[in-house]
């Protein structure tokens, strides 16, 4: 069996790859919105690795719920998007500044 | 487990909620533009029945676990859910008037803000991770698409966008969070964690790591400094009616949340997240009221003030004691009803081509209408913290459970910050009161917004004389 070290070294990669998109990305709100996917999945993996290795089903649970979330937010996600863009014709993240202070 | 329909009575109210909901979601399909109005009569008895079935069974010192543990019924959760249900009626009442003469009166406005509401008191009842990530995702979602209500608006569709963005991110770290104190305790109920955190047998450093992550997310959820930064954009890009709705119920679920985590799941770490709360109380206290008053906008003034609320909420956290909770409960229920009150102002000036959001559209005021001047006054007042306001009685409270946990630096801090919060609070008030007035805008609130907002104001006096019986509730709802 691949010891349980190896699922969450993977898993944590995977959240510090999903981090790093959100915080350095200045281009594209399509690749944030890719970033938070990835957050929620490389956690769905930590929940399933942690669950077989426990024996315990509830983390597997967790996981669906998790999944069916994350859709919801994915389209909430995708329709402020195209809100954003039908109001000011771009999509680029350096130019979401309009408020300051 | 269930094993009759009667187990499931304790959450009647959520039950009864989500039913009319749905109702509310499909009656709003079929009444046209003219009879909206009875959508709002519809969500606003809503709330009024749901606040008597939480009545009907309210007992102070009962604890029902439902479902497994899954959702539980408490004193302290039963009095943060009325006071939900009292903040959205409020809510409800001034927003009308926004909506309406904003052209954005919907029925989803109500069935978004009640699917928060009904994610709130899941959130205040959550006794399993799953629970309270259900209960936060419903309600931050449905906050999200609020905020993007108004779909012509550039400035809107940013903050929502920024919202979503971070929103997501903190659900993210605190999910991470839960999978590792899952992975450590092998459960997800959070009775269940404390019993076998008590234990002490776990790895120390993995599980500082999961309390990390999970104050992150609660401190992003909050509006916490270093987390804060969605909180000006959002609470200055929205709708006010939004930003109203986003101001005043979630703080009291944050807290819900909170004590649900930490005092009750954490329990045994409290020394590891009490100090994280500290560092994040001080930030939050120090950054909030700096930032304000550079602040000429009168929403992002009140975006700033919140963060400085939000660092003596956990000041009262911190404490970890009984006391500490209560003080920070009866802290974000003042709060909630005087940032009903500042927002419900700025409603109730604006009228359909112009919006009544910069600090010198106040100005003079007192000559315009000494009434909406004088409750403008209060709220500020008690905003800032002045005796005899209800304010005052909450930052005494607060500061004094700090204290009696020894922490007596950040105490000081508190206070001193307080102070100097004061002087952006005086300055709106001296606009008021002493400038000369620079617009002519008639003011056009309707019968019911002005009888609210005179309540509301006023509130902030009469409560002084009911500050004794409230905190008896709040420390007997700990106990």
């Amino acid at each position: 069996m691949i010891p349980l070290s190896w699922w969450l070294t993977l898993a944590a990669l995977l959240f510090c790859i999903s981090v790093a998109g959100i915080f350095i990305n200045r281009k594209n709100i399509i690749i944030l919105l890719m970033a938070i996917e990835l957050m929620l999945l490389s956690v769905n993996m930590n929940f399933v690795a942690f669950s077989r290795y426990l024996d315990d089903m509830a983390g597997q649970v967790f996981v669906f719920f998790i999944l069916t979330v994350a859709a919801a937010e994915a389209a909430i996600g995708l329709a402020i998007l195209v809100l954003v863009f039908r109001n000011r014709r771009t999509i680029n993240v350096a130019e979401l500044d309009t408020m300051r202070g | 487990m269930i094993d009759t329909w009667t187990d499931l009575l304790p959450m009647l109210p959520e039950l009864f909620l989500l039913g009319m909901v749905n109702l509310i979601l499909i009656a709003g399909l079929f009444i046209d533009e003219r009879r909206r109005g009875l959508v709002h009569f519809i969500a606003t008895l809503t709330l009024a029945f749901a606040a008597i079935l939480t009545l009907r069974d309210f007992d102070i010192d009962g604890r029902v676990a439902v479902a497994g543990g899954m959702f539980i019924r408490d004193g302290a959760g039963d009095v943060l859910k009325l006071f939900v249900y009292l903040t959205m009626g409020i809510v409800f009442v001034y927003a009308k008037f926004y909506l309406r003469t904003h052209k954005l009166f919907v029925a989803e406005f109500y069935t978004l803000a009640l699917f928060s509401v009904l994610g709130m008191c899941v959130l205040i009842s959550g006794g399993n991770l799953l629970t309270i990530y259900l209960g936060l995702e419903l309600m931050a979602l449905s906050s999200y698409a609020l905020v993007a209500l108004d779909r012509d608006s550039p400035v809107a569709a940013e903050s929502a966008m920024k919202y979503f963005v971070l929103g997501a991110l903190a659900s993210g770290l605190l999910l991470y969070g839960m999978s590792i104190l899952y992975g450590v305790t092998g459960s997800l109920d959070l009775s269940e964690i404390a019993t076998r955190l008590s234990s002490g047998e776990y790895p120390k450093v993995v599980l500082a790591f999961a309390v990390v992550f999970i104050v992150v997310g609660i401190g992003f959820k909050f509006g916490a400094v270093p987390f804060h930064m969605w909180v000006p954009d959002v609470y200055q890009g929205a709708p006010t009616a939004i930003t109203l709705l986003l101001a005043s119920a979630p703080k009291l679920a944050a807290v819900g949340m909170t004590f649900r985590l930490l005092s009750e799941g954490l329990e045994p770490l409290a020394r590891d997240w009490s100090q994280m709360l500290g560092f994040l109380a001080l930030m939050s206290l120090v950054v909030g009221n700096f930032a304000a008053i550079a602040q000429t906008n009168l929403k992002r003034m009140l975006a700033y003030s919140t963060i400085s609320h939000v660092g003596f909420v956990l000041l009262g956290i911190l404490a970890g004691s009984d006391d500490g909770m209560a003080a920070a409960m009866f802290y974000a229920i003042t709060y909630a009803l005087m940032t009903t009150g500042a927002f419900g102002m700025i409603i109730a000036l604006s009228n359909a081509g112009f919006e009544c959001e910069r600090i010198e559209d106040f100005k003079g005021l007192n000559q315009r209408n000494p009434w909406f001047a004088f409750l403008m006054l209060l709220i500020l007042a008690s905003l800032a913290g002045f005796p005899p306001l209800v304010g005052f009685f909450s930052k005494l409270y607060v500061l004094q459970a700090a204290i009696n946990a020894g922490w007596l630096w950040l105490t000081v801090v508190a206070v001193v910050m307080a102070v100097i919060g004061a002087y952006y609070y005086l300055r709106v008030i001296k606009v008021m009161y002493f400038d000369e007035p620079e617009h002519e805008h008639a003011l056009q609130a309707p019968g019911d917004v002005r009888v609210v907002l005179a309540a509301n104001g006023l509130l902030q006096l009469l409560l002084t004389f009911f500050v004794g019986s409230l905190t008896a509730l709040c420390v007997a709802a700990w106990q």
